[in-house]
């Protein structure tokens, strides 16, 4: 139990998928000038985080890594080299099924997300973190911690973010870097605070 | 002519993906600590945007368009293994270095961005050559900050020492900051300031101005 509380707390600070891996970034720079719209973006990525991550891990562990297919009778079998396909496709379906089930049954949180349920199918974070969950070999309720660990880190850094751009559009930037490259020098200074984290050994 | 030239070179200044169009961040910031990383990582996603972008033209009439998100996904990822496996085979270090960025080039915004903008409604001539320039204008951004952040964090290029740093007995002190990751959106910030400057027409607009100092003034 221990290890997996430690394991959270890395996932969302030590590691933080936005900004100590920058994953996440196009839409982390893109959609973070309101703060509501950071925070309704922020669910739907740890919702989407906790689902994907967990059924990745089953399908690599049951399917595609080394000698898995033994059950089927076909111990020499590796089906590695597939792994990306496989995890895109799981993304995609289970983005695509998540928002038919919220259309039916949570219509209110399905009108809230809206727009970026699609998008979230090309967010490096999601895939990032089935990746990771793979070269760290992850058991499954491992990888079920990493997954909400994971998008709450990312849920936390686009919201503190749309916080300081909003603040910050009152200020008087010179106009070359107003709007993205006050941004990019924004996140790395953030950046730079989350890197106070990295020496933290859990 | 002109058309292929715009559509070839237009990406690198006038319209760059990453500084202009905000597509594919995430890779150019981890993978520029060195210039070598950087550079095998600009010819793979050329050649995957390149390739994605004709494929899908090819196709692009028989695409349902409901489904048409998944159908670019499974051309783009098969794409993405070959140049996996390419690397494993070929550069193994470097491929180690990229670790799971080059499966990341799958949700590489470039590559989706242009599939859906470009390649669904132009020939896949057309659709190669716009592959290849938003690969150039990606590379161009790439290779400027990874040779800041290798001549000024290590004094090297390509590995190869330029300024000869302190701890070798020169004079150079190297910026331990420029080699961790946080320098990179300082780079890109700044190359973003300095492409601004020079194409007045990419300044954003403020959404608020600054009213002129209205201090009522000393009655004379």
């Amino acid at each position: 139990m221990e290890h997996l509380i430690s394991l959270f707390i890395k996932a969302v600070f030590v590691e933080n998928m936005a900004l100590a891996f920058f994953l996440g970034m196009c839409t982390f720079l893109a959609l973070s000038k309101k703060v509501e719209t950071a925070i309704g973006l922020g669910i739907a990525v740890v919702i989407v985080l906790a689902v994907t991550v967990p059924v990745n891990n089953l399908l690599y562990q049951n399917l595609l890594a080394d000698g898995a297919l033994e059950w089927a009778g076909l111990p020499n079998v590796d089906l590695s080299f597939l792994g990306l396909l496989s995890y895109i496709g799981v993304i995609a379906a289970i983005v695509q099924i998540l928002e038919m089930t919220l259309d039916k049954y949570m219509p209110a949180l399905y009108n809230a997300l809206g727009v970026f349920l699609p998008l979230i199918t090309v967010n490096c974070a999601i895939m990032g973190a089935s990746l990771f969950m793979v070269e760290r070999d992850y058991n499954f309720s491992e990888s079920l911690v990493y997954g909400v660990g994971a998008g709450i880190g990312w849920a936390l850094a686009i919201a503190a973010l749309a916080g300081i751009r909003e603040k910050l559009k009152y200020s008087d930037v010179p106009a070359g870097l107003r709007g993205l490259g006050i941004t990019f020098i924004t996140v790395g200074l953030m950046s730079l605070g989350f890197m106070s984290f990295s020496g933290v050994q859990l | 002519m002109s058309d292929v030239k715009k559509v070839l070179f237009g990406p690198i200044l006038s319209n760059n993906p990453i500084a202009l169009q905000i597509l594919g961040i995430c890779s150019a910031l981890a993978v520029t600590s060195s210039l070598s990383v950087s550079l095998v990582m600009s010819i793979a996603l050329t050649l995957v945007c390149a390739f994605s972008n004709f494929f899908i033209a090819i196709i692009r009439n028989h695409i349902p368009s409901s489904i048409r998100i998944i159908v670019q996904m499974i051309i783009i990822a098969s794409l993405v293994i070959v140049v996996d496996q390419v690397l494993k085979a070929f550069a193994f270090e470097i491929s180690k270095q990229l670790s799971v960025f080059v499966g990341l080039i799958i949700t590489n915004c470039i590559v989706m961005g242009r599939a859906e903008a470009y390649a669904m409604k132009n020939g896949p001539g057309m659709s190669f050559l716009d592959g290849i320039g938003n690969g150039l204008g990606y590379s161009a951004m790439l290779l400027i900050v990874g040779f800041f952040r290798e001549l000024l964090g290590a004094g090297k290029l390509f590995g190869v020492p330029v300024l000869e740093t302190v701890q070798n007995g020169g004079w150079y002190q190297p910026n331990g900051l420029m080699l961790l990751p946080p320098s990179a959106f300082f780079v890109i910030g700044l190359v973003i300031w300095a492409l601004r400057a020079y194409k007045k027409e990419q300044v954003e607009e403020p959404e608020f101005k600054i009213a002129k100092n209205s201090r009522s003034q000393e009655a004379l």
